[in-house]
């Protein structure tokens, strides 16, 4: 994977190389293997290498042989080898085997519509001479970020926000209509950041950059409108598993080693069983565990591990590991997070960068397109008891669905309708299937200083939502809205970003995701609910169709969403202390009075709560965890003082093979 | 004190130092929905039971566990000295 940077100066102004090379330092951890920058008159671009295809040739900023496109290009053009061939056919001549180069004669032959050709992740930008302008554009899915912001006489754009922030006349403010919504979604909505004046290209959108004036529109969407009921059960498991199988195969194209995560859950076994029974590629996985049996899964890695025969490393995590690791781990997710899920996905990709590999498989995406997550569940039940709303059975069912929320098996039928809001106003909001976690997170709102709750009175991030959707959204099934909600906002907000890019670039590595193939999206798109989520069992399909590579096990194992300890990696019971000097430092009064974000009485309030050890739930624990990485997010990006580098020798991680 | 009196210090009180991180305690008035004002959520509700019943020292039964009995401040308190009229 690799880092972009640009600047263009609508003045005309010629571009600076130091300023270049300025914003693509920032971005070393995503391109370690080279660097280039090319000022080109009043555009300038830059680039940092992750080399993986052609690695001898795919340098970037890569030009056209007559000198008029130029691009750089952070990502993977997965089906590049058949475009070649197309090009070849239409006479163009290729000087390396990259995919960099397929991206500069498709834009040549087809202008801004090539991308819809592409099967991959990318975020790019090309400058075209003859035209006068810049064309950037960004993946389907949002697996590659891309951010700008537009300065006097300039427009910027990057990987990631720090590039920006390397040039002076950037201005570092906190967006706090941004912070409201990520308080409310766990992420901004596109194009907003956490960053004022900052914004992000949203997944799926192109972009033209020409005369100081910039033009952004959508080249793709999902859409769960077509709905092919006459098609039998067998005949979507073969589509599905054809689509998978090629999708994974296009993904272990790559001149490096391929490594693949093996969480011990159905999706990750699924891209691993494929490759140890489709293709001829060696199988090296990789898992992180957990100390605390309560988050742990491995004797279902080991399974898989048995069953398929792996070479496989483990990364094991402890509270500690995730609090001394958080302040990294911020400086890359560039936005507050409310778990700290992502921190143990910074240490295994450690773990894979340790182990020399570049690239790892991943079943990311999984849940979303085929409809796995408990949130799809709990809207199907929520709809069913919400016809017979005086049911004392129908509740029943969303105890059997948390079967680990202790808390909640402890609720009276009475309580849990006021939780999953089976309320008249509520039944018929575009955002039912997703009201009571939005609600839940929205509390933390009480945090805010006065200030801050001043500033967003006449603000409703909901109405924000509002105005996204598409059009036929309200035609779709029910629970297909809840998988185009999940889609398009904490997929590529946060599992693709917080949990995902950013966590795995923080160790040069590149994720890759046979699940997020937009043609494994948008086939999955038309497959009829029930054989999504047959009953309450979720990822029918997926299990169906590859029944006969992952044991019954691992196909009929309840789900365990995909968690980490928050509180207590930052706050030790025992001693009723922080467990790091910058969790006291940056949830001091002094520094929370500085950052002016929230009230220092209330989080004075939740730390001795937390201290005192008193039974906390999700409400407390996100709270802490959102407060603690926005009070550093203000220290090492509004303030400019980086995290400080980590003590390797005390922060390797147990390695067991 | 009266023991009504102590009971409302007591509970308001613990709703203000687990619940209130934000808001001003004298805010909440007696009669407040706990769930309206989403002050308390699912893991609120077990912390307010276990505080009952280890400042009461009395028992709740899971059929007790209703909004009736523990859904504001004025609940609270008939719902703790009805259990203590039960003891005595």
């Amino acid at each position: 994977m690799c880092g972009i940077a640009g600047i263009i100066q609508s003045d005309r102004q010629p571009v600076q190389q130091t300023e270049l090379q300025n914003m693509i330092e920032t971005l070393n951890h995503r391109g370690p293997d080279a660097s280039g920058v090319s000022p080109l008159g009043s555009v300038g671009f830059a680039h940092s290498r992750l080399s993986i295809v052609d690695l001898t040739g795919g340098l970037q900023p890569m030009q056209s042989p007559d000198g008029m496109l130029t691009v750089t290009f952070n990502g993977e053009i997965y089906n590049h080898i058949e475009l070649r061939a197309l090009l070849s056919s239409k006479g163009y001549q290729f000087r390396t085997h990259s995919d960099t180069e397929v991206i500069l004669h498709m834009y040549a032959e087809y202008g801004p519509e090539c991308v819809q050709q592409f099967n991959g992740q990318w975020a790019f930008a090309i400058h075209d001479q003859k035209q006068q302008l810049v064309f950037l554009s960004r993946d389907r899915m949002g697996i590659r970020p891309l951010v700008y912001t537009q300065t006097p006489g300039r427009f910027l754009f990057a990987s990631e926000v720090k590039a920006l922030f390397a040039l002076p006349d950037v201005e570092r403010k906190v967006d706090l209509a941004a912070m409201n919504q990520l308080f409310t979604f766990w992420s901004p909505l596109p194009p907003r950041t956490f960053f004022e004046g900052v914004s992000e290209l949203p997944p799926a959108h192109s972009m033209i950059v020409k005369n100081g004036q910039i033009k952004i529109w959508q080249y793709w969407n999902l859409d769960y409108s077509p709905n092919e009921e006459h098609r039998s059960l067998d005949d979507w498991a073969e589509e599905l598993r054809a689509l998978l199988i090629n999708a994974t195969q296009l993904r272990l194209r790559a001149d490096v080693s391929v490594g693949a995560y093996l969480s011990g859950g159905l999706d990750s076994s699924v891209t691993a069983a494929i490759i140890r029974n489709f293709t001829n590629a060696p199988l090296n996985t990789f898992s992180v565990n957990f100390n605390d049996k309560d988050y742990d899964e491995s004797q279902f890695q080991q399974e898989m591990i048995r069953e398929l025969g792996t070479d496989h490393q483990t990364v094991c995590c402890s509270y500690e590991d995730i609090g001394r690791i958080f302040p990294q781990v911020i400086q890359h997710t560039e936005k507050p997070v409310l778990r700290t899920a992502p921190a143990p996905m910074y240490l295994l990709s450690r773990l894979v960068k340790e182990n020399q590999f570049k690239v790892v498989m991943t079943g990311e995406g999984a849940d979303e397109v085929l409809g796995g997550y408990d949130i799809f569940k709990e809207t199907k039940i929520r709809r069913f008891w919400s016809r017979q709303p005086d049911s004392k059975i129908r509740p029943l069912l969303l105890k059997r669905l948390y079967p680990y929320m202790k808390n909640l098996q402890a609720q009276s039928p009475a309580y849990l309708k006021a939780f999953f809001k089976i309320r008249e106003d509520e039944i018929n909001s575009p955002f039912f299937s997703h009201l009571p976690r939005w609600d839940l997170t929205a509390k933390l709102k009480t945090f805010f200083s006065d200030d801050v709750k001043q500033e967003l009175v006449n603000q409703d991030p909901l109405t924000d939502f509002s105005d996204q959707l598409p059009e036929h959204f309200s035609k779709w099934p029910s629970f297909c809205q809840a998988q185009y909600l999940e889609s398009i906002n904490l997929m590529p907000g946060y599992i693709l970003s917080s949990q995902g890019d950013r966590m795995a670039m923080g160790n040069s590595i590149e994720g890759r995701f046979p699940f997020l193939d937009y043609r494994v999206v948008e086939f999955a798109a038309r497959i009829p609910v029930r054989y999504k989520m047959n009953g309450l069992n979720e990822k029918f399909l997926l299990k169906y169709a590859m029944r006969d590579l992952i044991p019954d096990s691992i196909r009929k194992r309840p789900k365990q969403p995909y968690r980490a300890p928050d509180a207590h990696s930052f706050i030790d019971t025992d001693k009723q202390k922080a467990r790091f000097e910058y969790v006291e430092r940056l949830l001091s009064p002094e520094k929370l009075k500085e950052s002016g974000l929230f009230q220092p009485t209330a989080v004075q309030r939740l730390v001795k709560k937390i201290e005192q050890g008193r039974a906390i739930g999700t409400r407390d624990n996100m709270a802490l965890v959102g407060i603690l990485s926005t009070q550093l997010l203000v220290e090492q990006m509004i303030q400019g003082q980086p995290a400080p580098q980590e003590n390797k020798r005390t922060e390797s991680a147990a390695l067991q093979t | 004190m009266s023991s009504v009196q102590s009971i409302q210090s007591d509970v308001r009180n613990f709703v203000a130092d687990n619940f209130l991180f934000g808001e001003a305690p004298e805010s909440l008035n007696n009669d407040d929905s706990f769930l309206e004002t989403g002050i308390i959520d699912s893991t609120g509700v077990l912390e307010l039971v276990a505080f009952i019943e280890d400042r009461y020292s009395v028992e709740v039964d899971d059929d007790e566990l209703v909004p009736e009995n523990l859904d504001s401040i004025d609940r609270l308190i008939n719902f703790i000295e009805s259990k203590l009229k039960e003891l005595a």
